[in-house]
């Protein structure tokens, strides 16, 4: 590798034909060449589209015309932030809850025999192959005024329940439905960097159930814990048909009104400087916690 | 020194769906002693010792702590504790956090742990320098000091020792060994060790207890394992031996495959079985009359042990091990055998 990468300026600097010189490329550069290639279309372009288009004039369809402030101006003046407000709590609460309910059931996973811990992960990624708008669409079925819970009871019992959407519960509800594989997989990585003898040695030199998980699991398991936590904050600020669904319109979450803006508002600047926002949110989110995350150790480098 | 039993077991039993791991143990184990189980893998000393610790209940019999059934004690509620044979060292931890750690449960102030930490560290030779050092910058070596210190600080009644010593190189071993067999004389503390190196228990221990498939097959000194072994398994794991197979004819032991027949070693009872001799007690014939049958054969080997020379030498279809001093002159090629009677041990067979 070093050999090559001392020699590659010499020699194309004294190749004549274009032929020669990409010969010298290293076959790493044209394998990783084609999901550079994706990346740069289908990930950087867009993003440079969006914040070109954020500092356009309202209204406008070209990304081209004289940039102006009026947009970010309007998020403040026009309560926008109601709704960033409201996307950042649910992302936090939902993240919050996520932890909470993954962890018992990470630790029972790596608990359980292989062939147990096979099927409760099947279990568990099953429904990702149906559509999420499909699902939440069922889960309001279930939980409506006359849906299948309310119908069955006040059938069975004549007690009346009543509606159960149409509030913020339940759109937390949706997102933890959601996104719990978001979580729960990252967290029984993690899980996987606590070796079970070190447990037993805390145990054995007097440790404590409670203490043993702070002090031992927690951080030993905590590159995981964060990585599912990062991963679900960060989609769930994007949440959008929980709200819709399951809310329906009870609150308006920021991807409702990235949406609106782009499509009944006609208005692509307004949309890009929302969406701009809400990158620089989840980008913040990012860089705190890898600050705090040392890859090395994640993947097993260090010790 | 008052020997009073600390560590009590009695027929304990352990399974394994309906395989038994460990059968029918009982032991006493002597305050202040050193105590080292010896068995190959797969004897059942890893599943006894964690029913010692705590980490497995006995499926029957008792385990006795200074009198007190303790079976059912997690090992987080036992005065004892053990060294891992992966050290088990908290990887997220400094030296002294690791150390200190068990004082940290027991809810000693910060001050008081540090000052205790400092003591175990001492005791184990680490410098101090290493106490604010991450535990994965240290070598081999110093971990084993760390784990060695953090058991220490716990301060328990029994130390427990699961082969920690069986991944470092021979050099640091045998000096480890060493400093364990001091410091556990310093405080005068009672340990259990397991390995699987008999080298290693004759080294440290003030008694050996010899395991295989889930019994205790011997108990004694080091000394009496290694001269009067119990049984064929004792003697065979205690190092290189002879075996040769006889049967009884006539007040005599008759090896069929080498033609020649031997006294029966005094004491012992006239069996059809095996005749084991270590390599260090045979002898070449030279001349004198010999007080037992005599093997001939052929030198086709020799190698140096140190201080000694093994020779392997063909005789009838087996090959015999006769050890000498080094110095002592070269035996010759065409060479005959022999050993005193009381220097082999008759087992039935």
């Amino acid at each position: 590798m070093t050999d090559t990468a001392e020699t590659l300026p010499e020699t194309m600097a004294d190749a004549s034909d274009g032929a020669n010189q990409l010969r010298q490329i290293p076959a790493g550069v044209w394998c990783a060449a084609p999901i550079g290639l994706l990346l740069l279309a289908g990930f950087l372009a867009p993003l440079i589209m969006v914040v070109l288009f954020s500092f356009m004039p309202r209204g406008t369809f070209s990304p081209f015309g004289v940039p102006t402030l009026e947009n970010y101006v309007d998020i403040f003046t026009q309560k926008f932030y109601i709704s960033f407000g409201w996307s950042l709590f649910l992302a936090l609460i939902s993240t919050a809850i996520l932890m909470v309910v993954s962890y018992p059931l990470a630790v029972a996973i790596r608990r359980a025999a292989p062939r147990r811990a096979l099927v409760l992960t099947i279990l568990i990624v099953a429904p990702l192959f149906v559509a999420e708008n499909i699902r939440l669409q069922g889960w309001v079925l279930f939980l409506d005024k006359a849906g299948v819970l309310d119908g069955s009871v006040k059938a069975l019992t004549g007690f009346e329940i009543g509606s159960l959407v149409t509030n913020v519960p339940a759109i937390v509800f949706g997102i933890v439905y959601v996104y719990l594989p978001f979580m729960l997989f990252p967290m029984i990585m993690g899980l996987a960097n606590v070796p079970p003898d070190v447990k037993e040695a805390a145990s054995d030199l007097g440790a404590s159930r409670w203490q043993m998980f702070r002090d031992i699991e927690l951080p030993l398991a905590a590159p995981g814990l964060l990585i599912g936590g990062l991963l679900c904050f960060v989609i769930s600020l994007g949440a959008f048909s929980e709200a819709k669904f399951l809310g329906k319109g009870v609150v308006v979450t920021i991807a409702q009104d990235i949406e609106s803006a782009f499509t009944f508002g006609q208005n692509w600047p307004r949309g890009s400087a929302l969406s701009a926002l809400v990158i620089i949110l989840a980008g913040a989110a990012v860089y705190l916690a890898m600050r705090r995350l040392d890859l090395e150790k994640m993947l097993g480098r260090a010790s | 020194m008052a020997s009073k039993t600390i560590l009590e077991l009695k027929q304990v039993d352990k399974f394994f769906g309906d395989k038994a791991a460990v059968e029918r143990i009982s032991l006493e184990i002597v305050e202040g002693e050193f105590f080292t189980i010896v068995g190959p893998s797969g004897s059942g000393k890893t599943t006894l010792i964690r029913m010692l610790v705590g980490m497995d209940t006995p499926s029957r019999g008792d385990i006795l702590l200074r009198g007190e059934r303790i079976n059912d004690v997690p090992a987080n509620k036992r005065p004892t504790c053990m060294v891992f044979q992966s050290l088990a060292l908290f990887p997220h931890m400094t030296v002294g956090e690791n150390v200190a750690y068990p004082l940290k449960c027991r809810g000693i102030e910060p001050g008081a742990r540090k000052a205790r930490a400092e003591e175990c560290l001492t005791l184990a030779h680490l410098p101090m320098e290493y106490y604010d050092r991450p535990v994965t910058q240290c070598s081999g070596g110093e971990r084993q000091r760390v784990a060695l210190a953090r058991a220490l600080a716990f301060d328990p009644d029994i130390l427990f020792f699961d082969e920690p010593l069986s991944a470092l190189d021979y050099k640091l071993k045998k000096l480890l060994e060493k400093e364990l067999k001091d410091i556990q004389r310093e405080t005068g503390k009672t340990f259990i060790y397991i390995t699987h190196s008999l080298e290693e228990a004759m080294v440290m221990s003030d008694r050996i207890g010899v395991m295989n498939e889930g019994r205790m097959v011997q108990i004694g000194a080091p000394r009496e394992i290694y001269r009067r072994p119990n049984s064929r398994f004792v003697s065979e794991f205690m190092g290189e031996v002879n075996v040769l197979p006889v049967t009884a004819k006539g007040g005599k032991l008759h090896c069929q495959s080498l033609g020649t027949s031997f006294e029966v070693p005094p004491g012992a009872q006239e069996t059809d079985g095996v005749l084991i001799i270590r390599p260090e007690d045979m002898r070449f014939v030279n001349g004198e009359p010999p007080v037992n049958g005599v093997l001939s054969g052929e030198i086709f080997n020799e190698y140096l042990l140190g201080s000694r020379v093994q020779y392997q030498v063909r005789a009838g279809g087996t090959t015999l091990l006769v050890e000498k001093q080094r110095d002592s002159a070269a035996p010759d090629p065409a060479a005959r055998i022999t050993f005193a009677p009381e220097n082999s041990m008759l087992f039935a067979e």
